[in-house]
């Protein structure tokens, strides 16, 4: 109880999110599975890109509050871009991520001044419009986007001119982690930054914010910029790594899907969003290959189940673990 | 010429279907402040339904009412049991329980009936055409758009109107004074949800002739119902009355003159609308 | 000498309902200047258009002379003026420290910084500990908002719009819901303000009124009945009929 009690003089606080020793304890089973489960290489790294793709959305769901039933626009423009990229010739990898991040920062900043206005109600439905006009335009633009067939005829070069993607998928693995780590790193700085205190200000009272004086549309413009960036990062190296960019990539069922995967992992708790995105990955596949609507079913079921039952999600239960481990 | 007037006939027809579904999602939006994304389900619900008992001997006509009926109890059901708890609840709660039974619906759908389009037999008089003022229109468009002419009137009778209306609108404006003049709000909520799903659950019954009835159909047509609210104000019957009517309108009339766009149009136009009018058309400023 | 705070002809509407009716108003440096009034006579609607949170329908508003009336709710804050509320808008699952500091960073114009750890900001740290101290919360300041009691959440309120270093400091029913005890704790907080801030305060008890104000306006339905000292105010057969008569029909 004594660690509780603010430190008598200017000593640091407590961190608002904390570090959590979950953290190295998920890069231990990251790197572990790489050893342990050569065979599955591919599945591991598209639950990477999931990863990737619920810790962008929940600094926009999880911090600022900000729910988007269309977030999977910018997992699919990364994609896309990047896949077109090295159509064109450029073929190298990270160029590919650039451009990805590129992209989706740039169709965030012009889709920030309708998103970031309105309330609750008007921005899902916003979000879901766009999102089904990019969906739309994706559609339409067969000779750039391959229609409904999508990407498939594109080369990546290896990575650092040094490592070719391997077929069993070593490289592809090893380059997701990588890039998963460095983003897991970038967030955790932001969430705990004074942008994301204002961020996680936002969330808790919006009322308030421009009562001290905050610019409440330019953080959550900058936040929505962030995220949509860093899910295109997800998008390119979901496309290089799977040598495929589809129309699903940016459709309503991955954006449906993201917000339940940051929700039940528990919003705001970047440790909890990365171990229910793995879990959400790895139950999917497991389940689906069994039965694709007993899964949809299952989904549907534990979705409405954890409105009354799981507040907090797996990042709620780290947090009431610790606090039980701190006091023992 | 003559063609331009049955693209906007079909295009009326269309634009009832999307009021009679999406006019029980606006009422419990403005109302009682509960976004349903599974409202859609609850039209799908309907519509299976209704296939099934026409399927089995009962005469559409019959098959109407009945799905009118069992989807509304359903709907207080699921009102009763769960939603209740979820008026005060975040948008991100509401948002991911009706998502979460748009989903089971769905699978449940798929499970039962499997993925395959499914069709309903409509009585031979409504399968025909008539000639209508030198102009050849499908009978059924003519169906739909009486039945959705009379729901609105019917409506806008009965919330402007009536003591249920009177109640409705007291029990939002002041729940504690409606509570304390001894309207009982909570089984207010519960059968204007309740009519709500009845009315997708017709809408969807309705619209297994002209848009087909597979277990993805309620996730196809949310989005055009939430943008019947958005366009035309939460709450309002006669917003959503003109929004359902244009937006079908202009989405046959594209697909006629322009079929390039497709559904390009529709959303641009939604963009637009929230653009210059976030509260909607009709909506009452928040 | 130009007034802290001053509008002219500010009015308000509701759609057709006006809640706040051609006030006219003018606040001295320094002053401890109430606003009182019965409930529901506008005064809360009034704060709302001086902070910029509600558009006024007419009229003018001046911090410390400028020309407030087009600035945003942020802006003017920016500009010297900040409140409290009535209801309490805290950041409630953050900690007491973490919702001072937030807004001690949104005055320096730091929340930008996304490179740094908030932790490293020693000088905003201890900024937002010492408004704390002031209002007696420094040992709860890891504690998150929610388990407060409400007596200090109250307290809370005042610290943060402190962190805003503001000239003009608006406090709407700073002790609204809180024991008759409490209320005086609070009010002595308010009284030991920096005598250089301008406070503006509305309360309904008049005994803390006349004990802590120098200057009273009385608003009734939207508009100004009068102004003046307490000794005044108290000897006014108008406000006393305004309070009189309303404790007599209703308990408010
Ligand atoms: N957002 C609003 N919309 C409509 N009427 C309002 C709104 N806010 C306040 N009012 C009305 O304006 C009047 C003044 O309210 P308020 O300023 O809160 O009074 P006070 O703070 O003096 O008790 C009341 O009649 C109240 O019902
Ligand atoms: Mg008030």
């Amino acid at each position: 109880m004594s660690a509780l009690n603010p430190a008598s003089h200017g000593g640091l606080s407590k961190p608002a999110l904390p570090f959590s020793p979950v953290t190295p304890l998920i890069f231990a089973a990251l790197i572990a599975s790489y050893f342990l489960f050569p065979n599955h290489l591919a599945l591991a790294t598209q639950i990477l890109v999931l990863m990737i793709f619920a810790l962008s959305y929940d600094l926009l769901q999880g911090h600022a509050g900000i729910v988007s039933l269309g977030h999977a626009v910018f997992l699919g423009l990364g994609a896309y871009g990047s896949a077109i990229l090295a159509r064109w010739g450029f073929t190298d990898p990270l160029l590919g991520l650039a451009a990805g991040a590129s992209i989706s920062a740039l169709v965030a900043l012009v889709l920030s001044p309708i998103v970031v206005r309105g309330s609750d109600f008007t921005r899902l439905l916003v979000t879901l419009g766009v999102a089904s006009l990019i969906h739309e335009a994706a559609n339409r633009m067969r000779d750039l986007t391959g229609g409904a067939d999508g990407l498939a005829d594109f080369e990546v070069a290896p990575l650092l001119g040094l490592f070719a993607f391997d077929f069993e998928g070593r490289t592809a693995f090893l380059y997701a982690l990588t890039v998963f780590a460095l983003v897991y790193a970038a967030l955790w700085r932001v969430t705990t930054s004074p942008f994301g205190l204002a961020l996680r200000g936002i969330r808790e009272n919006s009322r308030r914010m421009p009562a001290i004086g905050s610019p409440v549309a330019r953080h959550l413009a900058v936040s929505y910029l962030l995220s949509g960036a860093i899910a295109g990062v997800g998008g390119a190296l979901l496309a290089q790594t799977s040598r495929f960019a589809s129309l699903d990539m940016l459709g309503f069922e991955r954006s449906a899907e993201i917000v339940m995967v940051v929700t039940l992992g528990g919003t705001g708790h970047i440790a909890g969003v990365s171990i229910g995105a793995a879990a959400f990955g790895l139950v999917k596949d497991a389940l689906s290959t069994v039965s694709p609507r007993y899964w949809q079913l299952g989904l549907g079921v534990v979705l409405m189940a954890s409105v009354f039952l799981a507040r907090g999600g797996i990042g709620g239960l780290i947090e009431r673990f610790g606090r039980f481990g701190r006091r023992a | 010429m003559s063609s331009l007037v049955a693209v906007l006939v079909d295009g009326v027809a269309y634009g009832m279907l999307l009021f009679l579904s999406a006019v029980g999602l606006s009422v419990t939006l403005g109302l009682m402040r509960f976004i349903n994304l599974a409202h859609g389900a609850f039209a799908m619900v309907g519509a299976y339904l209704a296939v099934v008992v026409v399927a089995a001997g009962l005469p559409f006509l019959l098959a109407l009412p009945l799905v009118f009926v069992v989807v509304g109890a359903f709907g207080i059901a699921i009102e009763r049991t769960a939603i209740r708890h979820l008026y005060r609840r975040s948008a991100l709660e509401q948002v991911l329980f009706s998502i979460g039974l748009a989903f089971a619906l769905g699978a449940l759908a798929n499970l039962i009936f499997g993925p395959q389009q499914q069709a309903i037999q409509t009585p031979a008089w409504l399968t025909g055409r008539v000639a209508l003022a030198g102009l050849d229109i499908t009978s059924y468009r003519l169906f739909l758009i009486a039945m959705g002419a009379a729901t609105a009137i019917a409506l806008i009778y009965l919330f402007e109107h009536t003591l249920f209306g009177a109640r409705i609108r007291a029990a939002v404006d002041n729940r504690r004074a409606a509570e304390g003049i001894g309207i009982q709000v909570e089984r207010l909520f519960a059968l204007t949800f309740g009519l709500g799903a009845a009315l997708a659950g017709l809408g969807g019954a309705l619209s297994v002739e002209m848009l087909g009835l597979d277990p993805a159909f309620a996730l196809k047509y949310l989005t055009m119902l939430l943008m019947v609210v958005a366009i035309g104000g939460a709450g309002s019957i006669e917003g959503s009355l003109l929004a359902a009517l244009g937006l079908g309108t202009i989405d046959a009339l594209f697909k006629y003159l322009l079929p390039e766009a497709g559904g390009f149009v529709i959303f641009g136009l939604l963009v637009a609308v929230l653009l210059v009018k976030p509260a909607g058309l009709k909506g009452r400023a928040a | 000498m130009t007034a802290a705070l001053a509008t002219t002809a500010l009015s308000v509407r509701f759609g057709a309902f006006q809640a706040v009716r051609d006030v006219s108003l003018s606040v001295r440096a320094g002053a401890r200047h109430a606003l009182i009034g019965p409930n529901g006579a506008g005064k809360t609607t009034l704060v709302h258009a001086l902070t910029g949170s509600v558009k006024p329908a007419a009229g003018r508003i001046l911090i410390a002379g400028e020309e407030a009336t087009g600035r945003s709710e942020a802006q003017r804050v920016h500009m010297g003026l900040a409140r409290t509320f009535q209801i309490n808008q805290l950041f409630r699952n953050l900690t007491v420290l973490d919702n001072v500091l937030l807004a001690v960073l949104e005055r320096n114009r730091r929340t930008a910084v996304f490179w740094r750890s908030v932790r490293n900001d020693r000088a905003a740290l201890d900024e937002a500990r010492s408004c704390l101290a002031f209002v007696n919360l420094l040992a709860l300041a890891e504690r998150p908002v929610a388990a407060l009691p409400y007596g200090s959440q109250r307290l809370l309120e005042i610290a943060i719009a402190l962190a805003a270093r503001p000239r003009v400091l608006v406090l709407d029913e700073p002790a609204a819901g809180v024991p008759a005890a409490e209320s005086a704790a609070i009010f002595e907080r308010i009284h030991a303000l920096p005598a250089s801030l301008t406070v503006v305060f509305i309360e309904h008890d008049m005994g803390l009124v006349f004990r802590f104000a120098e200057r009273i306006t009385v608003l009734v339905a939207g508009q100004i009945l009068t102004e003046g000292t307490p000794a005044e105010i108290s000897a006014d057969p108008r406000v006393r009929e305004v309070y009189l008569g309303r404790r007599g029909d209703h308990a408010a």
